[in-house]
């Protein structure tokens, strides 16, 4: 049963095409790597998935519901960058993830306090326990973005979405948020599209990995013609979905490629 | 080595300073004493001693009609006004603001109209403020309002629009209404940036202040120094702006140093 089902979906900006006819289907739990040159429309395919900004034609539908018109709450979202709100501590990003769908944007009392203990059993998960009082400009970029991760699981979406989450980090916090992420997903099973400009990575983490490009190019007018999806692959072992290789030799590992 | 690379020590910074302010008096009492040593009768540049000792008159004794020290006077009225002046800006510059800086209705609405009103020369409305908000106080904090408040309403409608979009996004999907967005992701964000706003304007509102206090009024330091002028009482037109000056200083520092307190994360990524 798809879960996330996006038909004939265009996009352009006046008379620039940016997208055309992408139509793909994604299964609950599934995790989408979206990769493909600057400009071929990955983010915009987001930022219409986010419902930032909606398609010019086509629908995208989340469990058969009604396409959204604006951000909600069945998306999560996590940025590049300033994903986090800087004038709240830590512990009080985790706990407006709960608080900010209220009236007053703030939960008291009783509720307060039960969002206080659930943000605390959060921050052990993503290893932030030690900094819950500190604003986030004093964090490292990776501890930023394991905080937004956090955050955006706290409102319990249906699909997160991830617009290069990593792309602003050194190699090896790199390595440890993938990691991070992994782990995250093994607890939950949840739907997420990731956007990256790093093939290695998008095999890595993803069950499918799904490269956006223009199959038709207009010399004259590069605007003409918007990008679909042209490859869908499946990235499940390291992205060799017809054999589990044994051998070590004349074989390319995606892990040590 | 380069100019540009040669940095001062510590003491030699202090010693900076201080320089141009040592510079100043001395080229006034050295002035001073010249205009009076050639006529000590002169009135234009008062002996520093002199200034001194008006000064202490001026903050302790009282007039002898009123039996009121009229400095204090003064001071209590100028700063209830400019206070109160700049309050209402802070605030109507906060709500319209806010609302031109989230709202694409207001924005296409309202930041045309303030453009071309803070184009508006304040100090020529005076007349017509005058005329409609009778001589009273009314009219002075009213051409304070209206002198910063469109100032102030551009500036943090375009720090509303500095904020991330990203934190906007975020705030939805964390299923945040327009209002929560307003009261929980850009007040507290804003906040900040109205103190440095008001530190700035607060420059231009002493201007409209002492203006309207010259043109029409009874009580207030700028009233003193244009009343006094008459006399050519420079010893007490000096006080006053020295008074002013360092009460304007002393408001900036109690802004900054509350915006330090008060928003400790601001200054966490520094």
């Amino acid at each position: 049963m798809s879960f996330v089902e996006v038909s004939n979906v265009w996009q352009a900006y006046g008379d620039r095409s940016i997208l055309e006819r992408v139509n793909v289907t994604i299964d609950e739990g599934e995790f989408i790597s979206i990769v493909g040159a600057s400009g071929c429309g990955k983010s915009t395919f987001l930022r219409m998935l986010l419902a930032e900004e909606t398609p010019k034609k086509g629908t995208i539908r989340i469990d058969g519901g009604e396409p959204a018109v604006e951000p909600n709450p069945e998306r999560g979202v996590v940025f590049q960058r300033y994903s986090v709100f800087p004038h709240l501590t830590v512990r009080e990003n985790l706990v407006a993830g709960e608080g900010f769908a209220t009236f007053w944007g703030r939960l008291f009392g009783a509720q307060r306090r039960a969002a206080v203990e659930r943000a605390d059993e959060m921050l052990e998960r993503i290893g932030l326990n030690h900094v819950a009082d500190q604003f986030p400009a004093s964090l490292s970029g990776g501890m930023q973005q394991r905080l937004a991760i956090g955050q955006a699981l706290t409102a319990k979406p249906r699909v997160l979405l991830l617009d290069e989450p990593f792309g602003a980090l050194d190699p090896g916090t790199r390595l440890r948020m993938h990691a991070f992420l992994q782990e995250l997903r093994a607890e939950t099973n949840m739907t997420v599209f990731m956007v990256t400009h790093d093939l290695e990575e998008g095999f890595k983490l993803g069950d499918r990995c799904l490269v956006f490009d223009k199959p038709r190019w207009d010399p004259h007018d590069p605007g003409r013609y918007g990008a679909t999806i042209t490859y869908d692959f499946d990235a499940r072992n390291n992205g060799i979905p017809f054999q589990t290789t044994k051998e070590t030799e004349n074989v390319v590992h995606a892990a040590t490629a | 080595m380069r100019l540009m690379n040669h940095f001062p020590g510590r003491p030699g910074a202090v010693a900076l300073a201080m320089l141009p302010f040592v510079l100043v008096l001395a080229a006034y009492a050295i002035g001073s004493d010249i205009r009076l040593t050639a006529n000590p009768a002169d009135k234009l540049l008062p002996a520093p001693g002199t200034i001194w000792d008006t000064a202490i008159r001026l903050f302790t004794e009282p007039d002898r009609r009123s039996q009121e020290i009229l400095l204090w006077k003064d001071t209590f009225a100028s700063l209830a006004r400019l206070l109160g002046g700049v309050a209402i800006s802070a605030l109507i510059a906060m709500i319209i603001g806010m609302a031109i800086g989230i709202l694409p209705y207001a924005r296409s609405g309202l930041s045309g109209f303030v453009a071309v009103l803070s184009m508006v020369p304040p100090l020529a409305l005076l007349p017509i403020l005058f005329i409609v908000f009778g001589l009273g106080e009314v009219s002075k904090i009213v051409l304070i309002v209206i002198g910063i408040t469109p100032f102030m309403t551009r500036d943090l409608s375009q720090r509303v629009l500095d904020i991330p979009r990203e934190q906007f996004v975020k705030a939805q999907t964390l299923g945040a209404s327009t209002w929560v967005v307003a009261l929980n992701v850009v007040l507290p964000q804003l906040l900040p940036r109205l103190i440095s706003n008001v530190r700035l304007s607060l420059g231009s509102a002493w201007l409209f202040l002492i203006a309207a206090e010259a043109v029409a009024s009874n009580v207030g330091l700028g009233y003193r120094i244009f009343l006094v002028r008459r006399y050519l009482a420079m010893d007490v037109i000096l006080t006053y702006v020295i008074w002013i000056t360092l009460l304007a200083f002393v408001v900036d520092w109690l802004l900054k140093t509350l915006s330090r307190k008060a928003f400790p994360w601001m200054e966490a990524g520094l």
